[in-house]
């Protein structure tokens, strides 16, 4: 072949291709302190390579465990393996019919995520690991209370989303550790939700981005969750906009009071494309904007 | 650690032993490994969908895989989609409905939207607009390769 070096971009390095769980958890024992890192979809990490971003010096790639890709709904708790693609959950409304709303509402969300070459290559855990403040996954695991499941040669452990999720695409997860799985509650089948996202064309990062569930029993709204992602640098739950709603009669007044007051308390990150104030006012929009959906 | 492997591609049906190394994208794989340059590069990091190909039925990235990843994979790029009996419906309505102009787009088009129509025959335009979104045209513009895919999809759902 011509060309050497000039074609490619990504910096050197040695690939590995575990078949197990414990074979990947093994290989990052051995060379986590030498670079080594997990790839899955790589729609993420393979830019930062090519950009050199990122230069692992070894490549640890668990495609070929076949395993992780399970997508199952066991004891009411969604199993997400470290293999489900987006473009799995995108579909999974009409595959996994027996998931109810949470089915529905991931596919909704799905949709939003890139574009579908992207979707049908990336993964779920790969989002949450990646820890894009503007990440769709990261919103729905912070606003579901999804556990993130961790494994390394010397341990599993199960960590919330909301202890997860440390800054700007940091998180908890140590060098020599893997997430194998992430897991979120079924919600209950009277669940109405919402999602919406500002982003410049389609298929951008979100500038901003909202998601709400809510149950109305007798006529009142109940277990409330408002999650709002891409305006602060973690995806995060509104509590005090969750407290304004929980137990209230809804209406279009009480909705738009509660956006408002979501618009006031978030801190919205500064940036080279926005100021706070559109930050704010974009906040106050997806908010509204997801609470309608949430009626459809 | 820049040490070449062995890579075993099967494109377009036709096997391809390779000695590569293992950051070798599968866009620069395709053209300068395996000389089928109809798969075009244009940014190398996901945005533009140039190097679209299609991968056990799913259109992906070419430029986000690295070769050594579509081991075992039944790999399609544009120079597999015309059949013995001449152009694929898709190629033809391409240039009825001057859905190209200087072409460097086209292959990353041709391969998205024949991967889409092969899962969903049904596609409606709202979704198509949706999934054609995923490329950049900087010269035709997107209306005529809208409208070539509409034409294609109703060629494709005639002969079946």
């Amino acid at each position: 072949m011509r060309g050497g070096a000039r074609l490619m971009k990504p910096a050197p390095f040695t690939y590995h291709a575990p078949h197990t769980v414990e074979e990947a958890v093994a290989l990052l024992a051995e060379y986590a302190e030498d670079g080594g890192r997990v790839i899955a979809g790589g729609q993420s990490l393979v830019p930062m390579m090519a950009f050199r971003l990122a230069a692992p010096a070894h490549l640890i790639d668990i495609n070929p465990v076949t395993a992780l890709g399970r997508l199952a709904i066991e004891d009411d708790v969604l199993s997400i393996g470290a293999l489900v693609r987006h473009a799995m959950l995108e579909t999974m409304a009409e595959s996994m019919t027996d998931v109810g709303p949470l089915g529905r509402l991931l596919s909704t969300v799905a949709r939003s995520i890139a574009h579908l070459p992207i979707r049908n290559r990336g993964t779920f855990c790969g989002s949450i690991v990646h820890a894009d403040p503007s990440s769709e996954w990261c919103l729905a695991a912070a606003t579901l209370s999804a556990e993130i499941v961790i494994r390394s040669a010397r341990a599993t452990r199960v960590v919330q989303a909301g202890d997860f999720f440390q800054g700007i695409m940091t998180t908890d997860l140590a060098p020599d550790e893997m997430v194998v799985e992430c897991r979120i509650p079924r919600l209950a089948a009277d669940t109405r939700f919402g999602f919406h996202e500002v982003s410049r064309r389609a298929g951008d990062y979100a500038m901003a981005a909202a998601l709400v569930t809510y149950r109305i029993v007798d006529g009142r709204i109940a277990d409330p969750r408002v999650g709002i992602g891409g305006i602060e640098a973690l995806p995060r739950r509104l509590d005090a906009v969750e407290a304004a709603l929980a137990g209230a009669v809804p209406g279009p007044d009480l909705f738009r009071a509660a956006a408002e007051r979501a618009a006031t308390v978030v801190d919205p990150m500064p940036d080279d494309k926005t100021v706070p104030a559109l930050r704010r006012r974009l906040t106050r929009g997806v908010v509204e904007r997801a609470r309608k959906g949430s009626l459809s | 650690m820049t040490d070449k492997i062995p890579v075993k591609l099967t494109v377009n049906g036709r096997p391809y032993d390779l000695l590569i190394e293992p950051r070798q994208t599968l866009a620069d794989t395709l053209r300068e490994s395996c000389r089928l340059t109809g798969t075009h590069i244009g940014c190398e990091h996901g945005v533009c969908g140039a190097c679209t190909i299609v991968a056990d039925g799913y259109a992906v990235r070419s430029c986000l895989m690295f070769a050594v990843q579509a081991q075992g994979m039944d790999l399609r790029t544009v120079e597999g989609l015309a059949g013995p009996d001449g152009l694929h419906p898709l190629q033809t309505a391409f240039m009825e409905h001057h859905a190209l102009q200087c072409g460097y787009c086209t292959p990353g088009f041709l391969m998205l939207s024949a991967a889409t129509l092969q899962q969903t025959p049904d596609i409606d335009e709202e979704a198509l607009v949706d999934v054609l979104s995923s490329n950049l045209c900087r010269c035709t513009g997107y209306k005529n390769i809208l409208t070539a895919v509409r034409s294609a999809q109703a060629t494709l759902k005639g002969r079946s």
